[in-house]
C-alpha cells in the first residue's frame, strides 16, 4: 500500500494537538505515551520511507508527496508538499531519531514538573516544525517550519517563565532569529523574482539560466540566506543568543539547540548547494564566518564554569565547523558533522542533564568533581561523547571532523589558513571538554554535604536513552569512512545525487575538483596530525585540571587579562547593548519622555488648558445677581440705540 | 386735547422708572411690578402714536399686549409663589444657585 509522505510530520502535529487542547486532564503516563508514541511512530515511518527510497535506483531517489495547493496567486503558486531525497531522508531520521529518545529521557527528567503537558505538548509542536522543515518541498514551506522551530524554542526556553533570566533569554533568542529570519526572506524575493517559484527541484533546474554564476544577484540571494542560517545556527553575529538558552530544561537543550533545530541553516545551505556553487563569494564568506565562529565559541568555551555554557558554546563552535564544510563546497562532509554531532551532543547534553539532577539543580562545574563512581551509566556514555567530540579514532566525531579538515585543507574552496585554524579549534575543543570531564567525574568532589549526599545516578528512563545515544556515537560514524582508512565514504555517496550529480550541470566537474590535487598520503599525514596534536591537548587538559590543578591558576594569573576577556566572552553581549540595545532604549525613551510626553500630549493638553481658564476667565460674569444682567441688558440697550440714533 | 408730545414723555418717565425699579429693587413682587409698569408705558406710547396718526391698529395691538401680560402676570406670580415656598424669600440676590 502506498502511504503518503505527511504522515510523518502528522503524527507529532496530532500529539501536539492532543496533548495541548486536552492540557491539565490527562494523567502523565498517558501525556509521555502520546507524546513519545507520536514521535516513534514517525521514526518508523521514518525508516519505512528510508527504505524505500534506497530501494529506487541511485538516479531516481525522489519520493513526492503534493497534499494541496497552498497558494495560488497568479504567477506565485505554492503548494504543501513534501520532498524525500537522501538528504531530507537524513536529516528526517536524525531528527525524529534522537527526537524520540529525548522524549523519552524527558519523561524521567521533567517527572516532578508542574507544566509536564505543556511541556510535551511544546516538544511535539517543535518536532512537527522540524519535521516540516527538512520535509518541504519548497522554500515558503520551509520558512513556515523554520518559523515554527523559532517559536518553539522560544516558548522552550521560557519555559519557567517565572524566573525573569529564563523569559529574557526566549526573547532574546527570538529577537536574534527575527533579524535572521528577515534576512532569509529577503533572499527568497531576490530567488522569487528571478526565477518566478520557490519549489527546490524548479529552483535549482532553472537557476543556472536565470542566474548570472558569480554575479551580483546570486551573491546577494545566497548571503541573504546565509544571513538566516546565522540566526538559527548561531553563527557570528547572531551567536550570543544560544549560550542564554541554556535556560529551558536540558532535554530541550539538547534536542533544539545542540542536535536538531540550530542544524537548521546547515541544512538549508546544504540544500540549496546549486545556489551556493554558483556565488564562489557567498562560500568564501559561510567559510570564513564558519571558521571564524567556531574559534571563538572555542575559546570561550575554555573558560566558563557553568557545564551547560561550555556545551553551549561548544555546540557554536561544531557549528561553525560544518559551516566551514559548507563553505568549502563540502557540503556532505556538513551534513554528515551534523547527524554525528547531533548523536554526541545530544548525549553530552542528556549527560550534563543527569549530572545536574543528580547534583540537585547544580551546574556550576566548580562545584562538581568526582562523580565518576556515583554514575556508573552516565560517567561512560559521557566519556564516550567526549571521546566523540574530540576527534578520537574509532567514534563518530573522528570520522566527521576529519572529512571537514581534509576538505578545508584539499578542497578548491579551501586553504592550509583554514585547515590550520580549524585543527587549532579542534585542539581546543579537546581541551575544553577534557576539562569539563575532570571538573566534572574526577579528582574531588566540591559540593556540600547535602548534595553530596543526594548524589544517584539516575533513573532507568534517562540512562537508557544516554546509552542509545551513546552507542550512536560510537558508531554512527561507520556510515562514512573515507576512502583513505579502506572504506568507500558511503555516506557522501548516498547525498551525491542531492550535492552535485541531479540538479547541477558541470556536477562531474566540480566533484572532481573538490577532490583533486592530494595524494592519499597527504590525507593521512594530516589526519596523524591532527590526531597527536588532539591527544598533546587532552594530556594538557589532564596537567592542569587534574594533576596539577595549582598550575591551572598560575596560568589564569599570569594571564589575567586574556582570562577576564574570555570568560567574559568577548564582551559581545556588551558591544551589542552599547551598540545597538542602548541606543534603541534612549531613543524610545526620547520618543516616550519628550515626543509623546511633551509635545504629543502637552499639544493636546495645552488646548483644554487654554480653553479652561478662557472659560474661568469668563465665568464671574456669570454672579447670578437679576439686577446686574437688568443693568447689563439696559446698558446694551442704550449702547444699540445710541449707535442707531449717531448713524 | 392733550398734545402727543405729553403722552410720549409721561411714557418715557413711566419706563425710566419702571427700569429703575428693576435694577434697583431686591424685591422680586417690586421686580415683577416694575416690569408690568415698563410694560404699559410700552402700551401708552403706542396708544399714543396710534391716535396721531388716527389708525386704531395701536389700540388692537395693545389689548394683545394686555392680554399677553395678563398671563404672563399669572404665569410670573405663581413662580414667585412657588420660589417664596422654596426658599422663605423673595430676594432676588439669594437666588443664585447656577453660579459657581
Amino acid at each position: 500500500m502506498e502511504l503518503p509522505l505527511y504522515l510523518i510530520p502528522l503524527f507529532p502535529l496530532a500529539g501536539f494537538l492532543l496533548n495541548g487542547l486536552l492540557i491539565g486532564r490527562l494523567h502523565k503516563r498517558i501525556i509521555s505515551l502520546i507524546a513519545c508514541g507520536s514521535v516513534g511512530l514517525s521514526f518508523i515511518y521514518g525508516v519505512k520511507f528510508f527504505v524505500d527510497l534506497i530501494s529506487l535506483p541511485e538516479q531516481s531517489r525522489v519520493i513526492e508527496n503534493i497534499v494541496f495547493t497552498w497558494i495560488p496567486s497568479g504567477h506565485f503558486h505554492v503548494n504543501i508538499a513534501f520532498l524525500l531525497d537522501p538528504l531530507s531522508a537524513v536529516m528526517v531520521l536524525v531528527v525524529a531519531g534522537v527526537s524520540f529518545i529525548i522524549h523519552i529521557y524527558s519523561i524521567g527528567y521533567m517527572h516532578d514538573d508542574k507544566g509536564y503537558g505543556r511541556y510535551f505538548a511544546y516538544l511535539n509542536l517543535f518536532v512537527f516544525s522540524m519535521l516540516i522543515l527538512v520535509l518541504a518541498d519548497n522554500y515558503l514551506l520551509m520558512f513556515v517550519g523554520w518559523e515554527g522551530v523559532g517559536l518553539c524554542s522560544y516558548l522552550l526556553i521560557g519555559f519557567w517563565f517565572e524566573k525573569k533570566s529564563a523569559a529574557d533569554a526566549g526573547k532574546k533568542a527570538f529577537i536574534f532569529n527575527r533579524v535572521g529570519d528577515f534576512g532569509f526572506l529577503l533572499g527568497l524575493f531576490i530567488i522569487f523574482w528571478q526565477i518566478g517559484s520557490l519549489d527546490f527541484i524548479a529552483v535549482f533546474e532553472k537557476a543556472p539560466t536565470m542566474f548570472v554564476a558569480g554575479g551580483g544577484l546570486i551573491t546577494a540571494a545566497t548571503l541573504l540566506l546565509f544571513v538566516g542560517a546565522t540566526g538559527k545556527s548561531a553563527q557570528i553575529p547572531l551567536y550570543v543568543w544560544l549560550p542564554d538558552a541554556m535556560e529551558g530544561p536540558t532535554p530541550v537543550s539538547a534536542l533544539i539547540h545542540a542536535a536538531t533545530m540550530v542544524t537548521a541553516g546547515v541544512y538549508m545551505i546544504a540544500r540549496s548547494n546549486v545556489l551556493y556553487m554558483m556565488a564562489p563569494v557567498s562560500l568564501a564568506v559561510v567559510a570564513i564566518v564558519g571558521i571564524a565562529t567556531a574559534l571563538l565559541a572555542a575559546t570561550i568555551a575554555l573558560a566558563q564554569n557553568d557545564i551547560k555554557r561550555v556545551l553551549a558554546y561548544s555546540t557554536i563552535s561544531q557549528l561553525g565547523y560544518m559551516f566551514v564544510a559548507c563553505g568549502v563546497a563540502a557540503f556532505a562532509a556538513g551534513i554528515f558533522h551534523l547527524m554525528t554531532h547531533a548523536f554526541f551532543k545530544a548525549l553530552l547534553f542528556l549527560g550534563s542533564g543527569s549530572v545536574i539532577h543528580a547534583l540537585a539543580g547544580q551546574q556550576d562545574m566548580r562545584y562538581m568533581g568526582g562523580l565518576k563512581r556515583a554514575m556508573p551509566i552516565t560517567f561512560p556514555t559521557f566519556l564516550i561523547a567526549t571521546l566523540a567530540i574530540a576527534g578520537i579514532p574509532g567514534l563518530s566525531g573522528f570520522f566527521s571532523k576529519d572529512e571537514i579538515l581534509w576538505k578545508s585543507f584539499s578542497s578548491d574552496y579551501g586553504s592550509i589558513w583554514l585547515w590550520a585554524i580549524a585543527l587549532l579549534t579542534a585542539c581546543l575543543t579537546a581541551f575544553y571538554m577534557f576539562r569539563l570531564v575532570f571538573l566534572t567525574f574526577y579528582g574531588e568532589g566540591r559540593m556540600d554535604v547535602r548534595t553530596r549526599e543526594h548524589m544517584h545516578e539516575s533513573p532507568k528512563v534517562m540512562t537508557i536513552p544516554l546509552t542509545i545515544l551513546a552507542i550512536l556515537a560510537v558508531i554512527g560514524g561507520y556510515v562514512g569512512i573515507p576512502h583513505v582508512l579502506g572504506g568507500d565514504n558511503r555516506f557522501e555517496k548516498f547525498l551525491e545525487p542531492v550535492m552535485h550529480g541531479r540538479y547541477h550541470p558541470s556536477g562531474e566537474e566540480a566533484h572532481a575538483l573538490a577532490s583533486s590535487g592530494y595524494g592519499a598520503s597527504t590525507e593521512m599525514l594530516l589526519m596523524a596530525v591532527s590526531v597527536v596534536l588532539i591527544i598533546i591537548f587532552i594530556y594538557l587538559a589532564y596537567h592542569f585540571y587534574l594533576k596539577n590543578t595549582a598550575a591551572a591558576g598560575k596560568l589564569r594569573d599570569r594571564f589575567s587579562g586574556v582570562h577576564k576577556i574570555i570568560y567574559g566572552k568577548y564582551f559581545v553581549d556588551e558591544l551589542y547593548g552599547a551598540l545597538i540595545v542602548r541606543p534603541i532604549v534612549n531613543g524610545s525613551l526620547f520618543l516616550w519622555k519628550i515626543f509623546d510626553v511633551l509635545i504629543i500630549d502637552g499639544l493636546i493638553n495645552g488646548m483644554a488648558t487654554v480653553i479652561g481658564d478662557i472659560s474661568t476667565g469668563l465665568r464671574p460674569a456669570q454672579s447670578g445677581v437679576l439686577r446686574t444682567y437688568a443693568t447689563i441688558f439696559l446698558v446694551g440697550v442704550v449702547v444699540v440705540i445710541g449707535y442707531l440714533l449717531v448713524k | 386735547m392733550v398734545p402727543i408730545p405729553h403722552f410720549l414723555i409721561l411714557s418715557a418717565l413711566l419706563f425710566a422708572t419702571g427700569t429703575a425699579g428693576v435694577i434697583i429693587s431686591r424685591n422680586l413682587i417690586i421686580m415683577f411690578m416694575s416690569i408690568e409698569l415698563m410694560l404699559n408705558a410700552g402700551n401708552l406710547a403706542i396708544i399714543a402714536f396710534s391716535r396721531m396718526n388716527n389708525v386704531v391698529d395701536g389700540h388692537v395691538f395693545v389689548f394683545l399686549i394686555l392680554t399677553v401680560a395678563a398671563a404672563e402676570a399669572a404665569v410670573g406670580l405663581a413662580i414667585i409663589i412657588m420660589i417664596f415656598r422654596n426658599k422663605e424669600s423673595i430676594n432676588a440676590d439669594k437666588f443664585s444657585l447656577l453660579k459657581r
